[in-house]
């Protein structure tokens, strides 16, 4: 790592005020360390949101659930509320990584990052997640803007997202054995507002299946979609598998997720 | 960049220190003071050799900052024998011969001793899945496995606090 400045507010208003030149946040850090560690990036300082305690925790709200930024995958995971309201949620934050990443990582870093193969993309995309900054809410379909890549502008600051409760939903992920991220991972989502079915792993970023939402909205059943082909162009091919190998995980996965719903 | 005074407590042991920003808590343990039980395998958190607990919770140290553990709880794999005895983990991991190189073990003893915290009482898999985190290139983890489970059953039993 070259060395920079480390700056551990109490406050968003100070975090913000930080957050100049080439400052960068650090959430749990479980990406943004090994990067400085590499040299992808040098930033003059860190700003640490570890230190600001509005940023954290998990509450009700409007029948929904409202997760601060710096909760952890493990405190998601372990959330009686969680489970009960958005058990998918909890299993989705159960099986990032393992204990030591879900002990650090965060729902806010997590999704500001936006690696191709996050589990929480397709989570907030299903179920239809607002992600709500220290200057705006942003619906989660308009947040995701692919690899790596968010809606957030310089200097906007994630503090929480808010989740819909949905009527029924199931995350189902064919994971890395190495690294447990998702080869392809399929969230459903039954909620007052439709079916929604969410992919994360198998492209450059989440995508919605929307083919599949069509024929689940008149049959919610796996064999409704058993002949939904995914295109394999423009999905991820590396050596893990091919990019036809996802295609037709997407289908396993958004299969075994409906029967999980059902 | 001046260095930062860090007042913490590791191992039970109140400690200060004077650390740079870009000095991680896995550097701050072994280079500055002396406590090199924890190993850097990866550096980038996939192997869990330098495994702590930080308030009780599993961490890898090498992705922490040692500016982070002010005011934290600490716990490293030098807190687990208590003087001449070891901790029944130990004595198991040495008993079912879990360890070949030893590298990953002092990473293994401290996420297997945050397990039996939560669940004094694992089946295999949720051991597995507990130390999923930590990777060991010799054993294969059966052994480790076995070892974990006939630690929980002794600790169990109530012969040895731990």
């Amino acid at each position: 790592m070259h060395n920079f400045d480390y700056h551990r507010p109490t406050s968003l208003a100070d975090a913000a005020k930080r957050l100049s030149g080439e400052a960068k946040l650090v959430a749990g850090g479980m990406t943004l360390i090994p990067t400085l560690k590499q040299r992808l990036a040098q930033p003059s300082s860190l700003v640490d949101l570890g230190g600001i305690a509005e940023l954290r925790g998990i509450k009700p709200e409007g029948g929904g659930l409202t997760i601060g930024a710096m909760t952890t995958h493990a405190e998601v995971a372990h959330s009686a509320e969680v489970k009960k309201t958005i058990p998918a949620l909890a299993v989705l934050a159960e099986g990032i990584g393992d204990p030591q990443v879900r002990n650090r990582g965060t729902i806010g870093g997590s999704i500001s990052n936006n690696d191709p193969a996050a589990d929480y993309p397709a989570g907030l995309v299903a179920l239809g997640a607002t992600v709500i900054t220290d200057k705006r809410r942003i619906a989660a379909d308009d947040f995701f803007k692919g690899m790596f890549e968010t809606a957030l502008q310089d200097g906007e600051i994630v503090t929480a997202v808010s989740f819909p409760r949905p009527d029924k939903a199931a995350y189902m992920k064919f994971p890395n054995p190495a690294s447990r991220y998702a080869m392809v991972g399929v969230f459903v989502a039954r909620t007052g507002g439709g079916i929604r079915v969410a992919v994360t792993g198998a492209g450059p970023g989440v995508f919605r299946a929307t083919e599949m939402e069509k024929a689940l909205a008149g049959n919610f059943s796996a064999d409704a979609i058993k002949s939904v082909k995914i295109p394999a162009a423009g999905l991820n091919s590396d050596m893990h598998g091919s990019a036809e190998y996802r295609a037709h995980l997407v289908n396993v996965m958004a299969r075994r997720a409906v029967t999980a719903c059902s | 960049m001046a260095g930062t005074h860090v007042k913490t407590t590791i191992n039970g042991d109140s400690v200060e220190y004077v650390c740079e920003a870009d000095e991680t808590l896995l550097d701050v343990l072994r280079n500055r003071l002396a406590l090199t039980g924890a190993k850097e395998g990866c550096g980038t958190g996939d192997c869990g050799a330098c495994s702590v607990t930080v308030d009780g919770r599993l961490v890898c140290s090498c992705l922490v900052l040692g500016v982070e553990a002010e005011g934290r709880n600490v716990a490293t794999i030098e807190g687990l024998a208590q003087g001449e005895h070891l901790h029944p983990l130990q004595r198991k991991f040495l008993e079912h011969a879990a360890l070949q190189c030893g590298i990953c073990t002092p990473g293994f003893l401290v996420a297997a001793k945050a397990l039996l915290e939560k669940n004094p009482d694992p089946s295999e898999h949720e051991i597995r899945f507990w130390l999923a985190g930590n990777l060991c290139r010799c054993t294969g983890y059966d052994k480790i496995v076995r070892a974990v489970q006939d630690a929980a059953a002794e600790m169990r039993g109530g012969r040895h606090a731990a």
